[in-house]
């Protein structure tokens, strides 16, 4: 990471002294990040693409207003959702995820999950199934947009909580507040669809021994 | 420390992002143990991000790459001025 970083000082060096060219290498890694940021947001590949033109676009412009002290993937992240902010505001964006399908807004009051005592894991078929992954795309998308900012960049991007707030603007604190809200959110959203015809064996089993073992089995393949 | 559900609730993202400090763990995990409700909540939040992690890998439009880079050629020869 430290070489990166280092070659990336002085790519950018290098551009600013008038090697303009270079900037194609500079970006390169990130071209994904930037795309998948400003889609995850607006929902549509046309408005996503465009928006990611114009967020390097924007970068090469201000390459000379870049300070070290951010990374630069960071500095590119935070260009990449003022122009889906932008692009939001405009209207532009697919019709379906208007505003005004967004989620009433918790922040102030107590948010709850949603309690299924019959939840049951995902099985690996479901996960392959196109609808639920779907799904979760529209959950995400209804979203208010500042939880659905801190999702994009955490849960997404995985950018670190540092990263995130550098990005938003906002203090680590607060990316936390707003990341644990939108995960509830998804959850109370979700849970519908993450009931499947996997086998019922919670039910009957001593609630001391039930959580361990849901734990232990089907997430250890993803989570370790 | 002990717990009631609505606090665990709270818990639920710190406690998948492996932030909670030993002593609030500790009390979270007790709780989880005796609590089926809380459980699945966890659980489910916890599947939330499973099927994140896995839409993750969605595949860019054919092309982007390559019109991005036209472009930005373009507006470094100074042929576009907005």
């Amino acid at each position: 990471m430290k070489a990166a970083a280092t070659n990336e000082t002085e790519l950018i060096r290098r551009i600013l002294a008038g090697e303009t060219e270079l900037f194609h290498e500079l970006i390169r890694p990130y071209e994904r990040l930037v795309y998948v940021t400003i889609f995850a947001i607006l929902k549509n590949e046309t408005e996503a693409e465009d928006g990611a033109q114009e967020t390097m676009i924007n970068a090469f412009r201000y390459l000379k207003n870049f300070r070290g002290d951010a990374k630069f993937s960071t500095w590119l992240v935070t260009i990449a959702m003022n122009e889906a902010r932008k692009r939001l505001r405009k209207g532009k964006a697919a019709a379906e995820d208007s505003l005004d399908a967004t989620l009433e807004d918790p922040e102030g009051g107590d948010y709850t999950p949603a309690v299924l005592t019959d939840w049951r894991e995902i099985p690996l078929e479901a996960l392959e199934k196109k609808e639920l992954r779907e799904k979760l795309q529209e959950a995400v998308a209804l979203l208010p947009e500042k939880y659905r900012e801190v999702f994009v960049l955490r849960d997404i991007e995985e950018l670190n909580q540092e990263e995130t707030a550098a990005a938003l603007g906002i203090n680590v604190t607060l990316v936390k507040v707003r990341l644990h809200r939108a995960r509830m959110m998804l959850q109370k959203i979700l849970v519908p669809y993450l009931k499947s015809g996997a086998g019922s064996d919670i039910h009957g089993k001593p609630f001391a021994t039930q959580g361990k073992a849901q734990r232990g089995g089907f997430f250890r393949r993803w989570f370790t | 420390m002990k717990l009631d559900c609505k606090h665990v609730w709270e818990h639920i993202s710190g406690y998948l992002d492996q932030q909670l400090d030993p002593e609030l763990l500790a009390a979270v995990e007790k709780h989880l143990e005796n609590c089926e409700v809380c459980s699945a909540v966890l659980d489910s939040t916890r599947n939330v991000l499973v099927l994140t992690a896995d839409n993750r890998t969605y595949e860019l439009p054919v092309g982007y790459s390559e019109r991005l880079h036209a472009r930005l050629t373009a507006v470094m020869a100074g042929g576009e001025t907005s």
